[in-house]
């Protein structure tokens, strides 16, 4: 005969009353900030596949209007915007090899507690968070070293970040014991080949964090190139962006009379294809190296 | 491990001697060390100016309300995406509200002003079906702080909530049990673990925000600038590159940085030694 236990039936626990609500109201300003933060990204995106009447007559909402790809094909043609992709590909390729390469290099030892006057370096590195000597001084500096207008000018000056440099040192910390390293170097292992087989292939998501920083960084930066060039073929993306965007310059030849109206209507809609346009490597990238990313800065910024 | 140190060395130890130059009146042809010295000439110059006032009133006006709207929503947000589990719904939110994050300033700033466009943004299309008239946000200075602020919002919440959440995740779980025994109300936990548990992070970005009150971000404003919301948007850091780069008057745009960076210094040990005394914890 079964008997059953009173206490180890299993029943449903209940939320008070008073929780329930509580739920409610949260998912309630969930709600209301993924509509504030989505829509804006929505419209521009709905407004880019638009026809250019559509987006000049201010009929879209929410989603496209006359579905079309025009402002995508003037967008896509325009010299100007080919030059600029191409430059912001080479300063983000360059400039990210180059700063993830001295981040770990110089990260990596200041983790390992053997190294003689460690913490001096380190209050060095952080110093330079907390004073900076400002804008014009950093300028004669760029401009003594003849780097202005050239394309060093957007790689190096920017190259190492201080606050990178911490997140990496204290990730290398926790997750590479200084046992492990006295282990290799018993076995003859030199400090290099230690770095590059050992340290590297388990610091992946500290690197993916670094890489995406830099990168985002280096794509989305527009005021260094704005201080240090002044050639057109030298400009990045984003600079070219600000000038059609921003200032509302764009290189037209010459347009009959009875193509006025039709330019500025495409002038609109060129605006949101650019949007989406300038934006989308980042954006392609970010959800891939998410899963890295917060695991990443997770541990990184334990002991910020 | 030298490339970085001379990295370092170069183009930031090697700017700060180079600050010097707002003691001095720059000359191109005798360079930085060769100029004559002026004392405390620029820095005379730039406290009796007019503009000092306003720039000083606008840069601190913009940060000091970035920091009071900014500092909280991120952590309301954390705690809430915290209590919704792990399912579909938050891991959506959580993907769409940083995305922003990795939106360029200027792609960010030309959504401002197609949102915000008088003839066809969303904004004043919506106004027009109220019956209302269009207002040019852009072109009333006494809404460019709300503009930035917000918008500044939009961008980083998602993105700051990361690290709050990832504070919420080193929570100890036998903390709820022992809650979850005790008959605590979902609130009650939150004011006495959540809150507790994401304390000395919260801590820290706030010495940090503090400590950079006087040195916000250039980038954004300068691009929002137009001459009819100059009242309001003109702060240090445009003022120094305008003066600077564009007017070539060197000497005077270092002492004018330089004021700015000493400040930001003294705020930040000023808060870490308060926050040290009250709450035993410090960024050193």
């Amino acid at each position: 005969m079964i008997r059953a236990n009173p206490i180890k039936r299993p029943t449903r626990i209940r939320e008070a009353w008073g929780d329930q609500l509580f739920l409610a109201g949260v998912y309630l300003f969930l709600l209301l900030i993924f509509v504030f933060v989505a829509y804006p990204l929505i419209f521009v995106i709905s407004s880019s596949l638009s026809s250019p009447l559509a987006v000049s007559s201010g009929r879209v909402w929410l989603w496209p209007v006359d579905f079309s790809l025009r402002g995508y094909q003037v967008a896509l043609s325009n010299p100007q915007i080919i030059t600029g992709y191409a430059n912001s590909l080479y300063y983000t390729f360059f400039g990210t090899l180059i700063s993830v390469l001295a981040t770990v290099l110089v990260a990596y030892p200041l983790s390992r507690r053997t190294l003689f006057g460690r913490s001096a370096i380190m209050l060095f590195i952080t110093f330079t968070l907390i004073f900076s000597g400002g804008l014009i001084p950093t300028y004669l500096v760029v401009k003594e070293l003849g780097m202005l207008d050239t394309r060093w000018a957007l790689i190096i000056p920017q190259a190492v970040a201080a606050w990178q440099v911490i997140i990496a040192r204290t990730f290398f910390q926790v997750t590479i014991p200084d046992e492990l390293a006295e282990a290799a170097a018993l076995d003859g292992c030199s400090d290099l080949r230690f770095l590059w087989s050992v340290v590297l292939p388990l610091s992946k998501p500290i690197l993916a964090v670094l890489v995406l920083m830099y990168a985002v960084g280096q794509w989305n930066a527009y005021f260094d190139a704005l201080l240090y060039l002044k050639s057109a073929e030298l400009q990045p993306l984003q600079l070219v962006l600000r000038s059609i965007l921003i200032l509302n310059t764009t290189t037209s030849g010459s347009m009959e009379a009875s193509a006025m109206v039709e330019r500025q209507q495409m002038a609109d809609l060129l605006k949101y294809s650019l949007i989406v346009v300038g934006s989308l490597p980042v954006l392609l990238i970010y959800p891939f190296a998410q899963r890295y990313f917060v695991r990443g800065m997770l541990i990184g910024s334990i002991k910020g | 491990m030298l490339p970085a140190l001379l990295y370092f060395i170069i183009f930031r130890y090697i700017p700060m001697a180079n600050a010097v130059l707002a003691f001095k009146d720059y000359n191109v042809v005798a360079g930085i060390w060769g100029s004559p010295w002026a004392g405390f000439k620029h820095f005379d110059l730039f406290f009796s100016n007019p503009v000092f006032w306003t720039l000083l009133q606008n840069t601190l006006g913009l940060s000091l309300y970035a920091l009071i709207v900014g500092f909280p929503i991120p952590i309301m947000l954390a705690i809430c995406l915290n209590e919704v589990g792990s399912g579909f719904f938050k891991r959506t939110v959580q993907m769409i509200t940083y995305a922003p994050y990795f939106i360029s300033t200027v792609v960010m700033v030309s959504m401002i002003m197609l949102l915000l466009s008088p003839r066809l943004g969303v904004f004043n299309l919506g106004l027009q079906a109220l019956g209302l008239e269009p207002i040019n946000f852009l072109g009333r200075p006494n809404l460019f702080p709300s503009i930035y602020v917000w918008s500044g919002v939009w961008q980083n919440s998602g993105y700051a909530a990361i690290v709050y959440l990832a504070a919420l995740s080193g929570v100890d779980p036998m903390l709820y049990e022992a809650a979850k025994v005790d008959g605590a109300s979902r609130i009650q936990k939150i004011f006495n673990i959540d809150l507790p548990g994401i304390m000395p992070v919260a801590v820290i970005l706030l010495i940090l925000s503090v400590g950079s009150l006087l040195a916000i971000g250039f980038e954004k404003v300068y691009l929002l600038q137009n001459p009819l919301n100059l009242g309001s948007s003109e702060i240090i850091a445009t003022y120094v590159y305008k003066i600077g780069l564009l007017n070539a008057n060197f000497s005077f745009a270092t002492a004018v940085g330089l004021f700015n960076s000493v400040i930001n210094m003294i705020l930040l040990v000023l808060v870490n030694a308060y926050v040290k005394r009250v709450s035993d914890m410090s960024l050193w």
